[in-house]
């Protein structure tokens, strides 16, 4: 026992696993070179500063104009982005590297712009108003000044023909469609029409509505436009219905007006005189021509100002979102009795002490300042933060442990065997060489491209494929080791390493199906034997195969993880947890689990025919019975019951110890003071 | 069903109540409205809500920020969610989400018909309505020139037809009339609401018949206060008064032959869950009751969300985030009028 601590205290430290060592420090920062040690700091990226104002809103903070205006700034950008991306123009790929602008100067630049682009979009709105309502016209002209004509003609033809056979055919007049009759009297009559242009979506509705207002006293005709009409408003084109109402009476008319502008239906007069419509049309036509280049030149205009902007954008974007979040750093910090310095708190890694002092120096130097800036550690009361440096490779692994939780400071971090156990595990349920270089092919693209793709936007399931390429890599070579193994390739067996250590019983081979085959020479040298597959076999060879070897993978994960919490508990000198928690998790694991580890293991090495789960079924249900053929060893079934028993024990051990004595322990010491860390970790 | 919606509910619904839920963790906390009372300026409010669900609503405006924008966007943000439940809701849950935007659908019926009534341009009304209330052909009531030409023209089309028969009279439109359709309509409105949710059973009946009778009940109150000393006769009151609710019918007996507001109070302290309403006000009083029956039912609304498995939290999440946008217009209005004494006045806490 003794020997076995002073071994476990001579083991290396476990720094690589532990997160960094943190210290409080403390900031006291001249005001004139604030901004610039927070930017430098920023871009360092290894220190974390608390926020002294907890107890302020957001706008009672020392700094809340400054981070007001980069709101406004970003929204005035996110509206270029807006237009840009309704304009239809790609924001430049390369953004232009220029020097850094003054925050003032971009406001001010930001607000010309903004106020520049106002302008213009008001103006080609009103010309665009005025440019739709003409075309609106135009179609209202060539369809409705159809409808007009040809009833018109199809009357007067109508007539001539009624003069003719009037004698021959005297019913015509109750045979003919209701539309003739109605249509006659036009010419005479108080017959009238509202000729107009309507939405698609919503002609049809209209057309009930005016029913139901002239209780059926009116005829609607419509046609569609043929061309699509730009809405001022979403910029969508929209597909217009052009429509004409014939109705009789004043009353009729102010209702049908009022409909037509409840539905926003424009309605424009139609003149019956043909030579009328003739000369209009052409009017409108050639007013629209002229608007039409009017409208590009504007357009044309317009995209130039966006494209230079857009030129500027990203750059501006990224400047804006710092100097934002300089500010709301800077809101964290206290002013000090003098006001003249600011006073921050933050955390941050030993190691990186030296790196933050000369970024601090080069902020004192850049921004002149007389004073330098004040960095000394401060002594903690609360647990630092957890920081672990990652890199590249790492980090994504780094990233699923996080998923699942954050160690405490300085506990164990499971992501450093995660970097193997992870992507092993995977490759054991995945298992196929074939498959596995495909995997192998698409990570290593990600890696070859990984300097441009950095840089690049990409879309979420993509980002997630590039941030865990690594991640991808050792998945896809574990993948062919294990394919390799299982000897699959997208499923298939091959021959690779030798031939199959099995033949048939004769040279037709005619009973392999039924009798099986024969062992003539060594076993296969790596993997599973190609001849294994397509037998009768095959399925309860590789099922145990496997599936015995996922237990045996995950009892040791398990205990792997146990053994974690050990060295937790032995670092945080927890003895609590080691003889509470550790040792009774350890006993019930291995007493179940682990006993059918060893089981596995015993059956593989004599290639017994025992049934292991009905071993371990019996072994719960009846301990005390004989295993009959199923006993592997001698003094199997004493073994059993001293497990069975120590599992049993292992449970209200494990249970109910440690919160009693944890309550005890907090009802002695005062109330307030800080507990002995709870930790559960199973990993 | 009784007892065995937690069998079958989530079937349906248990996406759309857990949605919900996560919605009313969103509503604004004691704390929020904490700092809202203190904003000097309504960049201020834009500034403390962008922290909150409002941000991505409130981003993209200007500075110069007017009231109406900031409850403009707020309100935005429920309808969007509102929309977003309907779409995933089935039966009868969509049904259920439906009828909660009637009461807004009268709303915006009355006050188009009465701007059109006093000769306001529609667009300005269209603007005034509430978006929860729209409907395809709202625009068009401003063509109607009596009740039933109201409902033959446009009505008719909208869910609103069935609680119209009651009150089609050839009479032309003056705002008594208007008042008097609105209050028939919410009653026939109410009355549905109430049937549909017994008719579903369970929980929903259990907390939605609560919910609806003290809606009712609320009512009943107010149009009893609003009528005195108006010609409305004792039984057209009577008859504007939901048949259900904790006052009906005796209750409403009493209250149609009310006088004064000392009257209805005597009346109203007679039902032990109002006695601590009309306790806290003071003799004569009516200003404050419109809170005091809001901040009871926010109560109420709370209190819906302690039961899993039924349709009110729909409900009452609506209806709690419409109160928080009143609160939010209310704080606005008093920042931007510099009359921040009165902030508290009005404002229903909701936790």
């Amino acid at each position: 026992m003794e020997r076995m601590e002073r071994f476990i205290d001579n083991l290396p430290p476990m720094n690589l696993m532990r997160s960094e060592k943190m210290t409080l420090v403390q900031l006291i920062i001249p005001v004139e070179s604030a901004h610039r040690a927070v930017s430098y700091l920023g871009e360092l990226g290894l220190l974390q500063f608390r926020d002294l104002n907890a107890e302020k809103s957001p706008f009672q903070r020392t700094f809340v104009n400054q981070v007001k205006r980069c709101g406004e700034m970003s929204r005035k950008l996110r509206f270029f982005k807006d237009q840009i991306s309704k304009a239809g123009l790609l924001s430049s790929v390369l953004p232009v590297v220029e020097p850094d602008v003054e925050l003032e100067e971009l406001e001010i630049q930001l607000a010309e712009h903004e106020h520049e682009l106002i302008e213009m979009n008001s103006n080609s709105e009103k010309l665009r108003q005025t440019y739709n309502e003409l075309l609106e016209f135009k179609m209202v002209l060539q369809k409705a000044g159809g409808f007009l004509v040809s009833s018109n003609n199809h009357a007067v033809a109508e007539e001539r023909e009624l003069s003719e056979n009037v004698y021959s055919n005297d019913d015509y007049v109750e045979t003919s469609s209701l539309l003739e009759q109605e249509m006659r009297p036009a010419d005479q009559s108080g017959l009238r029409f509202i000729s107009g242009i309507i939405c698609k979506s919503k002609a049809l509705r209209f057309e009930r509505m005016l029913f139901r207002a002239t209780r059926g006293n009116m005829l609607f005709y419509q046609s569609s436009a043929g061309e699509e009409i730009m809405d001022p408003v979403s910029a969508e084109m929209v597909e217009k219905t052009v429509f004409v109402v014939f109705f009789s009476g004043e009353q009729a008319r102010t209702k049908i007006l009022k409909i037509c502008e409840a539905f926003g239906a424009n309605c424009y007069p139609v003149p019956e005189d043909i030579s009328k419509q003739r000369q209009i049309t052409r009017e409108v036509l050639s007013r629209l021509s002229e608007l039409e280049t009017t409208l590009d030149a504007g357009m044309r205009h317009r995209n130039k100002a966006l494209t230079s902007i857009g030129y500027h954008l990203q750059q501006w974007m990224s400047m804006v979102r710092r100097e934002k979040a300089v500010y709301d750093t800077l809101n964290m910090l206290n002013f000090d009795v003098t006001k003249k310095c600011l006073v921050g708190e933050g955390w941050c890694p030993i190691f990186a002490k030296a790196q933050i002092q000369e970024a601090l120096q080069r902020a004192t130097f850049d921004s002149n300042s007389q004073v330098g800036i004040i960095f000394h550690v401060m002594d903690a009361v609360e647990s630092p933060p957890t920081y672990f440096r990652t890199n590249h490779f790492t980090n994504a692994y780094q990233e699923i442990v996080d998923a699942y939780g954050v160690a405490r400071y300085q506990e164990a971090n499971p992501a450093v065997y995660t970097v193997i156990t992870f992507p092993f595990l995977f490759a054991v349920m995945f298992g196929d060489w074939g498959h596995g270089i495909c995997l192998l092919l698409g990570a290593l693209v990600l890696i070859a491209r990984e300097s441009r793709l950095n840089t690049q936007k990409l879309g979420s399931f993509m980002e997630m494929l590039f941030g865990g390429r690594y991640v991808l890599l050792l998945m896809s070579l574990f993948s062919v080791y294990c394919g390799l193994i299982y000897n699959e390739f997208f499923s298939v067996p091959f021959h690779i390493f030798g031939g199959s250590a099995y033949k048939c019983r004769d040279a037709t081979c005619s009973d392999a199906h039924s009798a099986g085959l024969i062992k003539f020479r060594d076993p296969y040298p790596f993997g599973v034997d190609p001849s294994w597959r397509g037998s009768r076999s095959e399925l309860p060879f590789l099922n145990s195969l496997k599936m015995k070897m996922s237990i045996l993978l995950g009892v040791a994960q398990m205990n792997l993880g146990i053994l974690l919490s050990y060295f937790n508990a032995r670092f945080f000198h927890n003895s609590l947890d080691v003889r509470y928690q550790f040792v009774p998790q350890m006993i019930f694991l291995n007493s179940l689990f682990g006993y059918l580890s060893l089981l596995i293991i015993i059956k593989w090495c004599t290639g017994s025919q025992a049934d292991l789960y009905h071993v371990m079924i019996y072994m719960f249900l009846s301990p005390t019975d004989d295993l009959g053929d199923n006993e592997l060893f001698w003094g199997q079934r004493p073994l059993q019951i001293v497990l069975l028993l120590l599992a049993l024990v292992a449970v209200p051990w494990m249970l109910f110890p440690k919160p009693f004595i944890l309550k005890k322990l907090h009802s002695e010491v005062a109330p307030m003071a800080c507990l002995a860390p709870l930790s559960l970790i199973l990993m | 069903m009784y007892g065995f919606e937690s069998m079958t509910f989530n079937i349906h619904g248990g996406y759309l109540e857990a949605i919900v839920r996560g919605h009313r963790a969103g509503l604004l906390t004691a704390a929020d409205y904490n700092n809202l009372c203190q904003c000097e300026t309504l960049d201020d409010i834009k500034m403390h809500l962008s922290a909150t669900e409002y941000g991505p609503y409130l981003q993209n405006e200007p500075s110069p920020l007017h009231t109406t924008t900031i409850v403009e966007k707020c309100t935005l943000k429920l309808v969007d969610e509102y929309k977003y439940m309907l779409c995933q809701a089935t039966e009868p849950l969509s049904t259920f989400l439906e009828y909660i935007t009637y009461g807004h659908m009268i709303d915006n019926v009355v006050l188009i018909v009465t701007g059109t009534l006093h000769e306001r341009d529609v667009h300005e009304l269209l603007e005034k309505c509430h978006p929860l209330g729209m409907f395809d052909s709202i625009a068009t009531l401003a063509v109607a020139q009596n009740m039933r030409e109201l409902y033959r023209l446009v009505l008719v089309d909208t869910p609103l037809a069935p609680y119209f028969s009651e009150c089609i009279t050839s009479e032309d439109l003056d705002d008594m009339n208007i008042e008097i359709m609105r209050n028939t309509l919410y009653k026939a409105y109410l009355e549905d609401f109430y049937k549909f949710c017994q008719k579903l059973g369970g929980a929903t009946a259990e907390i939605m018949s609560d919910l609806l009778a003290f809606e009712a009940d609320r009512r009943a109150v107010n149009i009893t206060i609003n009528s005195i000393g108006t010609e409305l006769t004792r039984d057209d009151r009577r008859k504007l008064y939901s048949n259900f609710g904790l006052l009906y019918p005796y209750g409403h007996e009493e209250l149609a032959v009310c006088e004064d507001i000392d009257q209805v109070r005597a009346v109203m302290e007679k039902y032990p869950p109002y006695q601590s309403i009309f306790s806290k006000l003071s003799y004569g009083e009516s200003q404050m009751l419109d809170k005091a029956f809001y901040e009871e039912e926010v109560k109420r609304l709370c209190l819906a969300f302690e039961q899993q498995f039924h349709y009110g939290v729909f409900f009452a999440y609506m209806r709690l985030r419409e109160q928080e946008i009143r609160n939010l217009m209310w704080i606005s209005e008093c920042v931007a009028q510099n009359q921040k004494s009165r902030v508290h006045d009005s404002v229903v806490f909701i936790f």
